[in-house]
């Protein structure tokens, strides 16, 4: 009887393919993923189990800790105008140079007569504890509320769309201070705020 | 492919020197390997670092019309006191002549969810409608942490209560935490 003869093939895969397609996802992902900006105020946000993620755009964060408020608002282009509106305000003259420094800036905490210096800085200056001592937010001088309504209104211009305020604040903050925030956005009308969490386990 | 080429160069003829015939395959699983492990960790921090949102809605705040005030149905209402040390109390009813007394609780599974689950539970079979809940006042005082109005908001998801508002505290419930020592 004759022999059925299976013919041995070989297990070896071209992997060719496989490698091109693997290292273009890479490319991919290398490229639209942000490097983290070292932030100047680090908190250490409350967890919370809400699982919502938190829009990337026309977004301003307010970061809480130590007393202290910084301020960032999503976009470069929505950054620039906000300084602009900012500078009409305040009577402060930024240059076309100076404005891109400041798009480049996340967030920042510092009164309006020392922003020019803090847009000079360098990178690795400006991150340095107790460089930045936060936005005046006393009623007599209130910068964080000019600086949340003329983003808004930047945002309004650029994007055509509502800005939504999210509030970063530390675990330890003691409550009335992010009262006082929360009521400075309440005298503008704002009256849904996201409350940045880290994850925490059902229990 | 994929395999060394490990047979001879032939046998030498005439004495001609002939140079070995390579193969130009090279393995490639290994650098498959490494770029979907590359691939996974890029997904995974791109997709993992958006931060997690709680929404907060506010009551308005209307100046013009300070007095402006909604009635609640007080046997429906919830107070709950955030005091210092992560502590906190709670009482149903109005401040002078609470329902339930005055409770100090903490913010644990045991604490303060038990207690607004059960008793909204009650007041849901009290109304018969599953639309007319608990309402819980939530009122952080000075010595809170803003953790402590996180937390309690986390709650508020967790036991799925509808109702809820973050007001100021009364001086007559200062008083009583000052008593109770959580102020």
């Amino acid at each position: 009887m004759a022999r059925v003869k299976i013919s041995r093939k070989s297990t070896a895969i071209d992997m060719t393919a496989m490698c091109d397609v693997a290292f273009l996802l890479l490319t991919f992902f290398i490229l639209t993923a942000t490097a983290r900006q070292p932030e100047p105020l680090p908190v250490d946000t409350p967890s919370s189990t809400v699982k919502i993620k938190l829009p990337s755009t026309d977004i301003a964060t307010l970061t809480i800790g130590e007393g202290k408020v910084f301020f960032g608002v999503a976009g470069q282009q929505v950054r620039e105008r906000t300084l602009e509106r900012m500078g009409e305000r305040y009577k402060i003259q930024f240059t076309p140079e100076e404005k891109r420094r400041f798009s480049l800036i996340e967030t920042f905490g510092v009164p309006m007569a020392n922003l020019k210096q803090l847009i000079h800085m360098s990178n690795d200056e400006r991150n340095k504890t107790n460089i930045q001592t936060g936005i005046p937010t006393d009623s007599v001088d209130n910068q964080l509320n000019e600086w949340v309504l003329q983003a808004r209104y930047a945002t309004k211009e650029i994007n055509n769309k509502e800005m939504r305020i999210s509030i970063k604040g530390d675990a330890n903050e003691e409550y009335p201070v992010v009262k006082k925030i929360i009521d400075i956005l309440q005298k503008q009308n704002i009256n849904k705020f996201s409350l940045i969490t880290s994850l925490e386990g059902d229990n | 492919m994929a395999e060394l080429d490990t047979s001879g160069g032939g046998k030498k003829q005439g004495g001609k020197v002939r140079s070995k015939k390579q193969s130009t395959r090279v393995d490639l699983t290994a650098m498959v390997d490494l770029a979907f492990l590359l691939i996974t960790f890029f997904m995974l921090t791109t997709t993992l670092a958006k931060p997690q949102a709680m929404d907060l809605a506010m009551p308005d705040k209307d100046d013009k019309q300070p007095d402006a005030k909604l009635d609640v149905a007080d046997n429906r209402t919830m107070t709950i006191l955030l005091g210092k040390d992560n502590k906190l109390e709670w009482y149903i009813g109005l401040v002078d002549k609470p329902l339930s007394p005055p409770t100090v609780d903490n913010y644990s599974r045991t604490g303060i969810r038990k207690a607004l689950i059960e008793n909204n539970k009650k007041i849901l079979a009290q109304t018969g409608d599953p639309k007319k809940g608990l309402i819980v006042l939530i009122k952080p005082s000075d010595k809170s942490t803003y953790k402590n109005m996180v937390d309690i908001l986390d709650e508020m998801k967790i036991t799925n209560i509808q109702t809820y508002a973050i007001v100021d505290v009364f001086d007559q419930e200062l008083e009583l935490m000052k008593r109770d020592g959580i102020y």
